[in-house]
């Protein structure tokens, strides 16, 4: 039990996806100007991320493996989440439209992206079981919803500032991310994985 | 040839992948704690963008619209896939540095929008010249992104000495907070530069 605990609290906290490992920046700099959409996004990523990590668990010990075909990984994972994904969303507008207003549209925009496809390649790579793996992936997707939440409303309160021009939108974005990680850098050593 | 040259340059300065477009961020970040490591992820995205460009070039007139997304990325992956496995094979300490973002080109937004944009539309020719402009113009912002930091952070250049004694390593700038922060300044000095060079531009347009 003690060794879940370490794991999520390490891969909300410690290693933080977004701000220590540089994983889905794309959507971590594009949707963060909204706090609204941030919400949604962070639930979106953390729900896609474990049910994909679920998914292509059973595809790499049950498939690829015992076929011998591990050096598929890449294509077949892509492959895999990407469909699953479409799937999800389709299935989504189908039977709960209002949960589909409220997160669907973002799941669209990560089908194919880094975290997403990211934390199951790790899971491989560090031969988690299933319930590792499960729990790394929720770990992962509550760090990345933290890290987004946080940088919108910094982005929301910055826009009042007088930010010098050339650094205005991306720049100084860049810079409040820098910040935040440098914050979040405090915890390192706290539990060492 | 003009032609080619504009296609091919435009990759480099005015559309720059990671500093103007601000696309594929995450290498970017990643990867570029040392010159060797930036280098080597350049110039592997440099070869699967101008493979994936060809290919995608090639197969453009049998290539249903309604699938393209799906194909494009079955191509990319095998790309990536063969450059994996020649790196595993041949450089095995420059993979495990890269880690798990050589898998993660997969997913990179330059390749698949330099694909959909360019590459479906064009002869094979400037769709290869295109991808490769890109590429370069991605190698080289690593590798200045790369020098800087390793300048900074380590003292040494490709692993050598090149600051001397007196000189204390500012380790944040190897450290993610760091990497952050440089490139939130790089951001800001490209905008002015572009900025002046349309000024320019614009000058030179009046004049005639």
């Amino acid at each position: 039990m003690k060794e879940y605990l370490m794991l999520f609290i390490g891969t909300v906290i410690v290693n933080n996806f977004v701000l220590t490992r540089f994983l889905g920046l794309c959507i971590f700099f594009g949707v963060s100007k909204k706090l609204e959409a941030s919400i949604g996004m962070g639930m979106a990523v953390t729900s896609v991320i474990t049910l994909s990590s679920m998914l292509s668990w059973a595809v790499y010990n049950f498939i690829l493996t015992p076929l011998n075909l591990t050096f598929l990984t890449t294509i077949v994972f892509v492959l895999v989440i990407a469909s699953f994904v479409q799937l999800l969303e389709m299935v989504i507008r189908k039977l709960a439209p209002t949960l589909y207003k409220m997160w669907g549209i973002y799941l669209l925009l990560i089908a194919t992206n880094c975290v997403v496809l990211g934390v199951p390649l790790l899971n491989v790579e560090s031969n988690f079981s299933f319930g590792k793996s499960i729990v790394h992936a929720v770990g992962s997707g509550v760090g990345f919803a933290v890290a987004i939440i946080l940088m919108a409303s910094l982005r929301e309160k910055i826009r009042l500032a007088d930010v010098p021009k050339p650094l205005e939108g991306l720049g100084i974005a860049f810079i409040l991310a820098g910040l935040l990680s440098l914050s979040f850098f405090g915890f390192s050593g706290m539990i060492s994985l | 040839m003009r032609e080619l040259w504009k296609i091919f340059k435009k990759g480099i300065i005015s559309e720059n992948p990671i500093l103007v477009l601000a696309l594929s961020l995450c290498p970017a970040l990643a990867v570029t704690t040392t010159v060797q490591n930036a280098l080597t992820m350049g110039l592997s995205v440099t070869f699967v963008l101008a493979a994936n460009n060809t290919v995608v070039s090639l197969t453009r007139k049998w290539v249903n619209p309604k699938v393209r997304v799906p194909i494009y990325i079955t191509s990319i992956a095998t790309i990536v896939t063969v450059v994996e496995l020649l790196l595993k094979a041949y450089a095995p300490a420059l993979y495990s540095n890269l880690g798990i973002y050589l898998q993660l080109i997969v997913v990179f937004a330059i390749i698949l929008a330099r694909a959909e944009v360019f590459a479906s539309k064009n002869k094979i020719i400037p769709s290869f010249v295109d991808g490769f402009g890109m590429g370069i113009g991605f190698t080289v912002a690593m590798v200045l992104i790369g020098t800087i930091r390793e300048i900074l952070g380590n003292g040494t250049f490709f692993g050598m000495q090149v600051l001397g004694d007196w000189y204390h390593p500012a380790l944040i700038i190897i450290l993610p907070p760091g990497a952050f922060i440089l490139i939130g300044y790089l951001v800001g000095i490209s905008k002015i530069i572009n900025e002046k060079q349309d000024k320019k531009l614009k000058l030179q347009g009046e004049a005639k």
